[in-house]
C-alpha cells in the first residue's frame, strides 16, 4: 500500500510540475485495439480520455518524465529511446509511455536507462521499453501496459488509450 | 511485437459469487487460491456492498492488494452444465503465499478450457480410437472394452509382463492422491505389473534413494524454516524460477532481515542475524542475483562448481566441519550410526575438492563456516535444499546421502531453521499398495526400445518430450506403434473381434498398442491407438500436499471437457471393463481381481486410498479438508480435535528416524568423478555442456503453456543461452536457430545471449515440445536407473537466423537491476 501510495504522489508532483492541462483535447478519438485480442475474449473497450502528457521539446533521450494516465492515480513514464521502437511515435518513432504500477503486485518500476528497462524493486521483474513493454522476467502474467500516443501540430503528446489492464483497478478508466 | 490482450475492463465478482478452495495444481509449493464464481448474466458492483471483495472499487487499490485480478485469472467456463464467470486469484489468507501469484499459477483461470473464450481447445473432450487412418471420438464403452480386450490378449499372451506401464505418482495436475491410489491399485493389486515407470524418469524409483535409505524423508521440515535459519544451503535449485513462491514469501524475509521478530519469538536464548545463503550451481542464475540484491553480496555465496563435481564439495564440506569439530556429537551419538565409517570414506581435502570442483579453498572453507561455524556459542542453523541439480546430477545417489551426511553431522535434521529436504517439482500425492518392482526397477524406456511388450498404458506421462535418450525411442516407438495401426486400419473398426485379432497379429510381429490417458493430445499421445480424456484439478475434487507436506483439497469448482472424467473413474471404468473381458473369457478367478472399484465419485477413490491407506488417512476427510480451506494441515495428521485435522509441523524432532532402529545412518559416498558410463567421453568430444532445466514463465513441458498466447509471446521456441563470445565465434546473433548435436541425437533451440554464461557452458530449457533436450541425452544412468540429464555435453552450429517468431522478442538479460 505504501510503495502504491509513494508512487501516486510522485505522480501527481510531477504532474503538478510539468504543467500538464486536464482537460480532454477535443478531436483526439481512441482507436479501436489494434492486435493480438482472441475475438473471443475482447470486451467491449472503455472510453478513454485523451490527455496531454507534455511536449516534445520537454523530452530528452533516456530522461524519463513520470506522467500520469488515464487519471492521476495511475503512474506511468514518457520516454525517448532516440531509436524507433514498437508503439513508438514522433519523427523517430521513439516516444513511448508505460504504466509503471507493476502488473503483478503493484509496485513501482524503477527505469534503469542503461539498458532501457523497468524494473521491480517488489520482486525483481523487468520490462522492456524497446519490445512494447515485454516482460523479460518477472511474475506479471501480462505484458507491462503501454500507453498509446499521438501527436499534434503544436508538438504536443496526448495518451488516448492502454492495450492491457492497469494493475489496481478493473477498469481502466475508474 | 509484445503480445498484449487489450482487455481494459473486467468483470465484478458479486458479494454473492461461490467461493471454492484452490490450490495451484503446478509447483510443489502449492500456492492457495481462491475461485469465485458467479452467473455469466450478472456482475458486482463498485461500491464495498456491491461486490466480493468488499472494497470501493471506484478508487485506485494499493500494492498488494487483495480487490484486484488480472485478465490471466478471468475466464467464462461451464459449471453443473451453466456458464458462468470464473476468477481465480491468489488467497492471501494461505500461509504459503500470502496473495501471492507466480507467472505460471496467477493462468490458472485463463489456462482452462472454455468453449466461450475459447481457451484451451486443445483439450480431449471425448475418448479417441484409431480408425480410417485417423483418431476419432467414440464412446467410453467402446473405447474401454478395446482397451481391456487387448490387454487381457496381451496377457494370455505374454504374461502381465506384457503390459507396460507409464504413470504419473505425484500430487497436482495429472496425480493426486485420488488418480494414484487408482492407478496404483488397478497395476498393483488387482495386477502385479513390475515393468511401470514413473512419468520423468525410465523406471519405477525414487529420486532420491539415498535419503530415504539413510531413515530421512526427502520433506521433512516446514517453509517457516526458510524464515528461521541462519544459513541456507541450497545445492542445483532455482528457486526464484522453480519454487517461486515459497522463495519469495519466506527465504527473502529472511535474506532481508524481516524475520528476526520471528526468529527471536520462536528460538529464544541464541543470537540472530539476517540470513545468509550458500547456493551451489555452475550457473549464475536469477535466484543469485535476487539473493545478493536482498542480502548483500557478503552474505551470498554462489559456488560456481564444475558442473558435476557436488559431491567432492559435500565431501569436502564435511570434512572441513568434523575437523573444526562444529559437528554435534552428542546428537551423533544417540540418534545416528556409521559417522566414523563415513567420515573414514569420505575424507576429502579442501585442496582435494578445489581442484576438482574449480572453486578457490577459500570459497569452500568459507561456505563451511557458514554452514556450520558455532554462533556466539550456540550452534548454528543451516537449512539444506536440493532439487534437479542434484537429482539429475552427477552420481545422484551418493551426491543425496552426501548432502544428508552434512546435515545429519551439524544437527540440522528435526529442528527448527533446520531440515535436509527437496525443493520438489510437482506437489507430491502418493498412497498405492506395495508395487512388485525390484531394486534395481526395470529400465522401463530400454525395454519398449527393445521390443518388448505388447501393450503400453500412460498416465499423463509424455515420453517424447521428458525421457532422456529421447531421439532413439521415438523412432523406435514410432516404428512399432505404426505397424499396429496399420493392422487396425486394414480391417473395419465395427468387426471387434477382427480388429483385436489385427493388433494381436502386429504385436506379435514387435508392434505396440498404446492407450494415452491424458488432458490434452500429447506428444507421444501422437502415436496412440487410444486416448482417453481426463479432467484436472478444478474439474474434478483433488488432494495433494506441498513440499512441506501441506495437504490440502482442491475443489471441484467448473465441468470437466466435454465427456473426460478423473482418473480415479476411468480406473474404475477400465476395471470393470477388465472384469467383464476376463469374465467373458471364462477366466472368473482372474475377474474377480478387478472388484473393487465401485467408486460413483472421486471421493469414493479417495476415501478407499488415503482415508484407509495413508498414515493417519483415518482423520481425514473431503468435508473436514475443505473446512481447512488453502491452509489445511501438514501430513502426517495425528488427531481430529476441536473441528482440526491435527498434523505435523516438522518430521524428526523426537530424533526417531524411519530406518529399521530408528536411527539415522551415514553413508559412505566417496567421489568416483562423471558416474554414469560414457559421460566423461562425451565431456572430453563435445565442446559444450548442454546444461539444462526450467524457466520462470513455463510450467513443466508445456503441455499447456503451448497454447498460451502471452506465453509464447514470450517462449515461442526453446532457449539456449549461450555466453556472447561462443556465439561470436559461431556466426550467432540473438534468436537464430541452432542444433545441438552429440552421438545422442540432435534437436533444436533459439540462441539466446548470456554474459553470465561461462564459456562452453550453456544452459538449454527442458522438455519443451519445439526442441526436446533429451534428444541429446545419452541413455546412461546410475545404479538405481536415474538419469543424468545435466551432464550432457554436445556441439552447436547454426540451422537459421532468427525466425519470425523470434523476431518480437527482448534478448536482455533477465537478471533484476538497479542500476
Amino acid at each position: 500500500m505504501k510503495e502504491c501510495d509513494r508512487l501516486v504522489a510522485l505522480g501527481r508532483r510531477q504532474f503538478l510540475r510539468s504543467g500538464v492541462a486536464t482537460a480532454a483535447v477535443v478531436g483526439i478519438a481512441a482507436s479501436a485495439a489494434e492486435h493480438g485480442a482472441r475475438a473471443a475474449t475482447s470486451l467491449a473497450r472503455v472510453e478513454y480520455p485523451a490527455k496531454r502528457l507534455a511536449n516534445i521539446k520537454d523530452l530528452k533521450v533516456d530522461q524519463p518524465v513520470t506522467i500520469a494516465y488515464p487519471d492521476d492515480d495511475s503512474a506511468g513514464v514518457l520516454l525517448k529511446l532516440g531509436r524507433p521502437v514498437e508503439g513508438g511515435v514522433g519523427r523517430d518513432n521513439d516516444i513511448v509511455a508505460f504504466s509503471i504500477i507493476c502488473p503483478h503486485q503493484g509496485f513501482a518500476l524503477n527505469y534503469i536507462a542503461a539498458d532501457r528497462t523497468l524494473n521491480c524493486p517488489g520482486h525483481y521483474s523487468r520490462f522492456d521499453c524497446e519490445k512494447g513493454g515485454q516482460e523479460i522476467w518477472g511474475h506479471a502474467t501480462q505484458n507491462l501496459p503501454q500507453f498509446k500516443l499521438q501527436i499534434d501540430a503544436q508538438g504536443d503528446i496526448h495518451a488516448i488509450a492502454v492495450d492491457e489492464l492497469i494493475y489496481g483497478r478493473l477498469s481502466n478508466v475508474l | 511485437m509484445t503480445y498484449k490482450r487489450n482487455v481494459d475492463r473486467l468483470p465484478i465478482p458479486p458479494k454473492d459469487a461461490t467461493v471454492h478452495n484452490v490450490v495451484c495444481h503446478y509447483c510443489i509449493v502449492g500456492c492457495g487460491y481462491k475461485a469465485y464464481s458467479w452467473d455469466v448474466s450478472r456482475q458486482g458492483g463498485k461500491e464495498p456492498s456491491q461486490n466480493a471483495f468488499g472494497a470501493d472499487l471506484t478508487k485506485q487499490q494499493g500494492a498488494m492488494t487483495a480487490n484486484w485480478y488480472a485478465p490471466s485469472m478471468y475466464n467464462i467456463v461451464k459449471q453443473n452444465g451453466r456458464d458462468v464467470h470464473l476468477v481465480i486469484k491468489p488467497d492471501h489468507d494461505c500461509v504459503v503465499n500470502s496473495g501471492l501469484g507466480s507467472v505460471r499459477g496467477a493462468r490458472i483461470a485463463e489456462m482452462s478450457y472454455s468453449e466461450t473464450t475459447g481457451t484451451q481447445p486443445q483439450r480431449l473432450t471425448d475418448p479417441m480410437v484409431w480408425r480410417y487412418g485417423g483418431l476419432y471420438p467414440t464412446s467410453w464403452d467402446d473405447a474401454l472394452e478395446l482397451v481391456a480386450e487387448v490387454t487381457r490378449r496381451v496377457v494370455e499372451a505374454q504374461g502381465e509382463d506384457g503390459v507396460i506401464v507409464s504413470a504419473y505418482d505425484h500430487g497436482g495436475a495429472g496425480g493426486g492422491y485420488e488418480n494414484t491410489w487408482a492407478t496404483g491399485k488397478l497395476y498393483f493389486k488387482s495386477m502385479k505389473i513390475k515393468n511401470i515407470r514413473i512419468h520423468n524418469r525410465p523406471a519405477y524409483n525414487s529420486e532420491v534413494h539415498a535419503t530415504r535409505d539413510m531413515g530421512v524423508g526427502e520433506l521433512n521440515n516446514c517453509y517457516e524454516d526458510a524464515e528461521l535459519a541462519d544459513t541456507i544451503f541450497a545445492v542445483g535449485t532455482n528457486a526464484l524460477e522453480t519454487q517461486t513462491n515459497y522463495f519469495l514469501n519466506h527465504w527473502i524475509p529472511n535474506l532481508r532481515g524481516a524475520s528476526i521478530g520471528k526468529k527471536k519469538a520462536e528460538l529464544v536464548g541464541e543470537p540472530h542475524t539476517p540470513g545468509r545463503i550458500v547456493i551451489v550451481d555452475p550457473r549464475r542464475t536469477v535466484t543469485v542475483n535476487a539473493c545478493e540484491v536482498e542480502a548483500g553480496k557478503d552474505n551470498v555465496l554462489h559456488l560456481a562448481i564444475n558442473p558435476g563435481t557436488d559431491l567432492a564439495l559435500l565431501n569436502a564440506l564435511l570434512t572441513y566441519v568434523a575437523d573444526k569439530d562444529w559437528i554435534d556429537k552428542s546428537f551423533i551419538e544417540q540418534h545416528t550410526s556409521g559417522y566414523e565409517k563415513m567420515l573414514k570414506a569420505n575424507r576429502t581435502s579442501v585442496d582435494e575438492a578445489a581442484k576438482i570442483t574449480g572453486l578457490d579453498v577459500k570459497q569452500i572453507e568459507r561456505a563451511a563456516s557458514f554452514i556450520a561455524e558455532p554462533k556466539g556459542g550456540k550452534r548454528r542453523r543451516t537449512m539444506f535444499c536440493y532439487e534437479k541439480g542434484l537429482i539429475w546430477g552427477n552420481d545422484n545417489y551418493r551426491t543425496n546421502g552426501a548432502l544428508v551426511n552434512l546435515a545429519l553431522a551439524t544437527g540440522n535434521v528435526g529442528r527448527p531453521g533446520g531440515g535436509c529436504v527437496r525443493m520438489g517439482g510437482h506437489q507430491e500425492g502418493y498412497v498405492r499398495p506395495d508395487p512388485p518392482v525390484g531394486r534395481p526397477a526395470t529400465y522401463v524406456d530400454q525395454l519398449l526400445i527393445e521390443g518388448k511388450g505388447g501393450i503400453h498404458q500412460i498416465w499423463g506421462c509424455d515420453h517424447y518430450k521428458t525421457t532422456l535418450n529421447a531421439l532413439q525411442f521415438k523412432n523406435v516407438y514410432k516404428r512399432r506403434t505404426d505397424m499396429v495401426k496399420d493392422a487396425m486400419s486394414a480391417v473395419p473398426y465395427g468387426d471387434r473381434a477382427a480388429q483385436i485379432d489385427a493388433i494381436m497379429g502386429a504385436i506379435q510381429k514387435g508392434g505396440l498398442f498404446v492407450v494415452d490417458v491424458d488432458i490434452v493430445p500429447t506428444k507421444i499421445g501422437g502415436a496412440a491407438h487410444v486416448l482417453l480424456p481426463a479432467a484436472t484439478s478444478g474439474e474434478a475434487n483433488l488432494t495433494s500436499m506441498n513440499g512441506e507436506r501441506r495437504m490440502r483439497l482442491t475443489e471441484r469448482y467448473m465441468d470437466p471437457p466435454g465427456n473426460a472424467k478423473p482418473d480415479s473413474l476411468i480406473v474404475a471404468g477400465l476395471a470393470h471393463a477388465l472384469e467383464a473381458s476376463w469374465r467373458r473369457a471364462g477366466k472368473p478367478e482372474i475377474a474377480d481381481q478387478f472388484k473393487g472399484y465401485d467408486w460413483n465419485t472421486e471421493e469414493d477413490a479417495f476415501m478407499d486410498g488415503y482415508h484407509q491407506h495413508a498414515a493417519g488417512g483415518q482423520f481425514v476427510t473431503y468435508a473436514r479438508l475443505r473446512a481447512m480451506s488453502t491452509n489445511g494441515f501438514q501430513e502426517p495428521a495425528i488427531d481430529f480435535k476441536d473441528g482440526k485435522i491435527v498434523g505435523t509441523k516438522r518430521l524428526y524432532t523426537d530424533a526417531k528416524f524411519t530406518a529399521a532402529d530408528g536411527k539415522a545412518h551415514f553413508m559412505a559416498t566417496p567421489w568416483r568423478g562423471l558416474q554414469a558410463p560414457g559421460k566423461q567421453a562425451e565431456k572430453e568430444k563435445f565442446a559444450f555442456l548442454i546444461n539444462n532445466g526450467r524457466t520462470n514463465h513455463v510450467w513443466q513441458s508445456a503441455y499447456l503453456d503451448q497454447q498460451n498466447d502471452f506465453v509464447l509471446g514470450r517462449w515461442p521456441l526453446p532457449f539456449i543461452e549461450m555466453n556472447p563470445d561462443d556465439m561470436n565465434e559461431l556466426g550467432l546473433k540473438p534468436g537464430d536457430l541452432v542444433e545441438v548435436f552429440n552421438d545422442n541425437g540432435a534437436t533444436q533451440a533459439m540462441v539466446y545471449p548470456t554474459p553470465s554464461a561461462r564459456r562452453k557452458e550453456t544452459f538449454m530449457l527442458f522438455g519443451n515440445p519445439k526442441g526436446v533436450q533429451g534428444d541429446v541425452v545419452s541413455k546412461a544412468v546410475n545404479e538405481l536407473l536415474i538419469p543424468n540429464y545435466k551432464q550432457t555435453w554436445g556441439n552447436i552450429r547454426k540451422l537459421a537466423s532468427a525466425p519470425e517468431a523470434a523476431k518480437g522478442l527482448s534478448f536482455k538479460g533477465q537478471e533484476y537491476r538497479t542500476a
